[in-house]
């Protein structure tokens, strides 16, 4: 049997399969580093980015977890934003802005050495709803707040 | 040497410290239109950073296109005290990346 002949087969076959898959879009670098919960950021409708990131879009309210913003902001596109909580075991904290285009602004994954606080700067199109969701024991837990935007952050 | 792409100062409270850090980077969120071609920017944007203490990863945050251009982060990392060593690496849709590391004062 011809051995050179066979391996050379197989390499050449499993060649035109990574090109297959590179055309198709399936091994672009963002889909290789898959971590990053693509469905859920790219989502434009808040459900869904709940849904993609945690699962459900039901969350208990509680002012257990304080979120702190401006009430108006100026400019919109830099709008400081504080997610403090004192729930204990908090194993991921998401921010949600319901007016933009894409609602998911940030998730972080804590460990358990993390404090659960976070403190970011994001941007809003306008006049949005913010909704900050703990992940604490398998349970979600948010708070929300509304922030008035007098100049939009997003484009134009 | 490049453009320093992040800035991070972690400081020690009794118990944890502090970590702040600042990320330089356009952060184009892929739907904004240039002005003078009228053409769609394309997507820049970090989607990756983790934060590392004494190289065990302690936090990772996932960002998306609505956080602000040279995102600030703030983050606490308990047991963390003075002389530690903390590493923040950012990695973004294109694939460009960065780390630094700083001890905590």
């Amino acid at each position: 049997m011809n051995n050179q002949r066979r391996s050379f087969l197989r390499k050449s076959m499993a060649g035109s399969l990574v090109a297959v898959s590179v055309a198709s879009g399936l091994l672009t670098p963002s889909h290789v580093l898959a971590a990053w919960p693509k469905a859920a950021f790219d989502s434009t409708s808040v459900k869904d980015a709940m849904m993609g990131l945690l699962g459900t879009e039901s969350f208990e309210e509680t002012n257990q977890i304080k979120l702190r913003t401006p009430d108006i902001a100026e400019n919109g596109s830099v709008v400081p934003v504080t997610v403090k909580t004192k729930i204990t075991g908090v194993e991921s904290i998401s921010i949600f802005a319901l007016e933009n285009a894409r609602p998911l602004a940030i998730s972080a994954d804590m460990s358990a050495k993390a404090r659960p606080v976070l403190a970011t700067r994001i941007k809003l199109g306008k006049t949005s709803k913010v909704v900050a969701v703990v992940r604490a024991n398998g349970k979600l837990f948010g708070a929300t707040k509304t922030i008035k935007v007098t100049l939009g952050g997003c484009g134009g | 040497m490049a453009k320093k792409k992040l800035k991070v100062r972690a400081s020690g409270k009794k118990g944890y410290a502090v970590v702040k850090a600042i990320l330089f980077h356009p952060m184009e969120t892929g739907l904004r239109k240039s002005k003078e071609t009228g053409e769609v920017i394309p997507a820049h944007y970090i989607q990756e950073v983790t934060v590392k203490h004494e190289d065990a990863e302690v936090i990772k945050v996932n960002m998306g296109i609505a956080v602000s251009k040279n995102p600030y982060l703030s983050v606490e990392i308990d047991g963390a005290a003075k002389g530690d060593k903390i590493t923040i690496a950012w990695l973004d849709n294109l694939g460009e990346s960065a780390s630094t590391e700083v001890s905590v004062s």
